[in-house]
């Protein structure tokens, strides 16, 4: 292990993609992730790689999806409208299957809305902002150390599945420094991409075709009924969560990314008030970790869903729920975030009340 | 028995869907007679577009990557960077590049990206069944022009071959027609220096090819070719708009 | 653990201020978390920065209830007294915070920073003097990591007015 440095968010991001072997990055400035562009600047001429400063957020995903379509691991990152604009070609990407890392760190909305974190993309990137039957898998770290790890891991499933992953964060994750510390060698999955990219056929092999359009509707049916069998198997297998003092809980609150760091200081709060309080953290907001809730929806009294946003991943943790149990919701926007007290505040006003 | 003619290579055997008439199948071949005498076939990577050609893949032999509807430029970028010693060529329609299209092949072409555009100007939409194209004329009927285009109600058409050889970043602008044998022949020669023009690493390629529709025309294909010659060449001349003297 | 807010003017090396005690608590093994203001605010506006220094693991990075307050103008210590905690600490530049603060249970440390450092014909060694004082009186980090903080975080060419920088700090601890 190396030393721990103490590195921007944003920056640490860039650093992850290139120890995880991508030298093919294609951005366009937009507040709060630009540090991503700027550190792939830098270090993509110093190692000859490709940065290139698209005209527009949909450029920048199509040179991502020309690069995945040659083989090549590549990546891209922009905030919410920006991936607005890139949400054609994340569909495209899904249905052409091509594997890729889209950062998304996330600011308020709608429209133009500000620049302050949020987490309000939750709909448009998990269940799917553009258009089609598809998924992604979406990665949510909690801090500079977890961004980059899961940033390499987010190739690596991006590889091994033969599809977009996303790595979302609030506009907090970008922008703070904390210490991180690198591996000294990433595990890189390593994926035989030439039996399906299109880098020349050298007249060895029949040509490669890189597509998402089947014209006639049973064929477009198996097509989209084989990305279902596969992204039934990223559910089996890549499904990630975190349990904190959920046992014995009486409360239990679920929350990703900035606000999980919070509620953590909350359920210390609550403890010294003697209320038991537990935290289920998504790491993989899709594939949901719906069998945490299942587990402790006869368990708990009440569980407590935190957002910044007005109640986005609230619907999946009712979905996992399933009615067994009560859902509350708390949420901040347009930049503001649930602060310590305002969460403690709702779990003494649901201890009283159950 | 000697072969006097056949099939290029770097086509498939897959027969062509396109129109009676139609030139795709014209400009199809000659891009595959390039990429035979050139003997990149099997380093040559296509992007299509959408429109006609959107499964061109199912016609061209070398590697194919299917693009969105104008993107087919940036896809060429990412291709062709992550390719360094590959050729990527797109090939698109007049609504594909000249208007959902229109900053992926400015910013390609001003950037130098080393890709080859064949860009087919019919004058309409095809696939949608003849809605007005940025290339539309004045004056000329589609199905969104019902009453014909009208400059202040629809604006003007567009030069793409003029606008693009003010970019520093191309290289190679040409415009030609396959209207003809003679002009054939010469989009061939233009089709190859464009590719000639990439494997120099000289910057940005691009040869619009003049092309016919008579299905949304509604014209037969002879009456069609008149009309390309008698008003298309007018407002869109041929000839080269940058780069004539490159030796490659 | 420490749980510091600085705040002032865009320009004023607010946000450097909060890097180096991060990064000099990163050398001492300590977790450390630092978290910047980047709404329209810094456009020439009023720039902040949440730092905090801690044995245990940092949870939320956002500082609410703040252990001190480093003020260098008036608004930000009319926005920021309230995160503090009772007998928390204000540290301020009273070469631009004319009005004190109007709590009475916190400690207040007025220095002309500003002042001094003209005196000490440099302008920017303003909030060194501030952070002298804050090392002085909190311990949040020692002088020697500081300065190693600063040999880290200041490029090489910069390297040369560290040994001022570290007059400054001491100055600073002195007042």
């Amino acid at each position: 292990m190396g030393e721990r440095l103490l590195m921007k968010g944003n920056e640490v991001i860039a650093e992850a993609a290139l120890r995880a072997g991508c030298r093919h990055y294609f951005g366009y400035p937009i507040t709060p992730q630009t540090e991503v562009a700027h550190y792939m600047a830098k270090k993509m001429e110093q190692l000859g790689g490709t940065f290139v400063q698209a005209e527009s957020e949909v450029a920048a995903i199509n040179m991502v999806y020309g690069a995945a379509s040659a083989g090549v691991r590549a990546m891209t990152s922009s905030s919410s409208p920006g991936i607005s604009l890139k949400q054609e070609g994340i569909s495209y990407s899904a249905g052409s299957e091509l594997p890729m890392v889209i950062i998304d760190i996330v600011r308020c909305g709608p429209g133009l809305g500000g620049i302050l974190p949020a987490q309000c993309d939750y709909f448009q990137m998990v269940k799917g902002g553009g258009h089609g039957d598809y998924h992604l898998p979406v990665l949510a770290p909690c801090s500079v150390q977890e961004m980059y790890e899961l940033v390499v891991e987010a190739f690596n499933i991006a590889d091994k599945y033969r599809n977009p992953v996303v790595v979302m964060g609030d506009g907090y994750l970008g922008q703070m420094m904390e210490a991180v510390t690198f591996r000294d060698e990433e595990p890189i999955y390593k994926a035989d991409k030439s039996t399906w990219a299109a880098y020349g056929s050298e007249l060895k092999r029949p040509h490669h075709t890189i597509t998402s359009i089947y014209i006639e509707a049973d064929v477009l049916e198996a097509h989209v009924q084989k990305l279902q069998r596969k992204y039934a198997e990223i559910t089996a297998n890549e499904t990630r969560v975190e349990e904190f003092n959920c046992e014995g809980a009486d409360i239990i609150i679920t929350a990703y990314g900035t606000i999980s760091r919070i509620v953590k200081n909350v359920i210390k709060d609550a403890a010294k008030e003697g209320i038991k309080v537990g935290l289920i953290r998504p790491i993989t907001l899709w594939p949901f970790p719906s069998a945490s809730f299942a587990k402790y929806a006869d368990k708990c009294k009440r569980f407590l869903c935190v957002e910044m946003s007005t109640g986005q991943m609230l619907e999946d943790v009712k979905l996992a729920v399933n009615g067994r149990n009560e859902v509350e919701f708390y949420g901040r926007t347009g930049g503001n975030v649930p602060s310590q007290s305002e969460i403690l505040e709702q779990v003494r006003r649901i201890a009283a009340e159950n | 028995m000697a072969i006097v003619f056949q099939k290029p290579h770097a086509l498939t055997d897959k027969p062509f869907h396109y129109c009676p008439g139609c030139t795709h199948g014209i400009i199809h071949r000659l891009v595959a007679e390039v990429l035979d005498e050139l003997g990149i076939e099997g380093t040559t990577v296509g992007v299509a577009s959408v429109g006609c050609t959107y499964n061109s893949y199912d016609y061209f032999n070398c590697d194919m990557v299917q693009a969105a509807h104008g993107r087919a430029p940036a896809v060429a970028t990412g291709l062709r960077r992550s390719l360094p010693d590959r050729q990527v060529f797109t090939y698109q329609g007049d609504g594909d590049l000249a208007a959902i299209g229109t900053a992926e092949i400015v910013h390609a072409a001003t950037r130098g990206e080393k890709i080859t555009t064949i860009f087919v100007n019919n004058a309409i939409y095809g696939m949608t069944s003849g809605q007005m194209a940025p290339t539309t004329l004045i004056g000329q009927v589609t199905t969104t022009t019902p009453f014909g285009r009208k400059p202040e109600l629809h604006g003007y058409p567009i030069r793409v071959c003029e606008m693009l050889s003010t970019l520093e970043g191309a290289a190679y602008v040409e415009r030609v027609a396959v209207n003809n044998v003679v002009n054939v022949r010469k989009a061939k020669a233009a089709i190859k220096k464009a590719f000639k023009v990439q494997m120099a690493g000289l910057g940005f390629s691009i040869v619009e090819v003049l092309s016919i529709c008579p299905t949304n025309w509604g014209m037969s294909p002879q009456k069609s070719l008149e009309w390309l010659e008698q008003n298309m060449m007018e407002h869109y001349p041929l000839g080269n708009y940058k780069g004539k003297d490159l030796e490659v | 653990m420490q749980e510091i807010i600085l705040a002032g003017f865009g320009g004023q090396g607010i946000l450097s201020m909060g890097k180096f005690i991060a990064m000099a608590g990163l050398e001492e093994g300590k977790n450390v978390s630092w978290l910047p203001s980047y709404g329209p605010e810094m456009r020439g506006g009023t720039a902040n920065c949440n730092v905090i220094v801690s044995e245990e693991e940092v949870g939320s990075p956002i500082v609410n209830k703040a252990t001190t307050i480093i003020v260098m103008n008036q608004p930000s210590l009319e926005k920021f007294e309230k995160f503090l905690v009772p007998g928390g600490v204000v540290i301020l530049d009273k070469s631009l915070v004319p009005v004190m603060p109007e709590r009475e249970d916190v400690e207040v440390y007025a220095i002309p920073a500003t002042e001094m450092a003209y005196e000490m014909g440099n302008a920017t060694f303003a909030g060194i003097i501030l952070l002298g004082k804050l090392i002085e009186v909190t311990g949040v980090v020692s002088r020697e990591s500081f300065e190693k903080a600063l040999y880290k975080i200041l490029p090489p060419r910069k390297h040369s007015m560290i040994p001022d920088e570290m007059k400054a700090l001491e100055t600073g601890a002195k007042y």
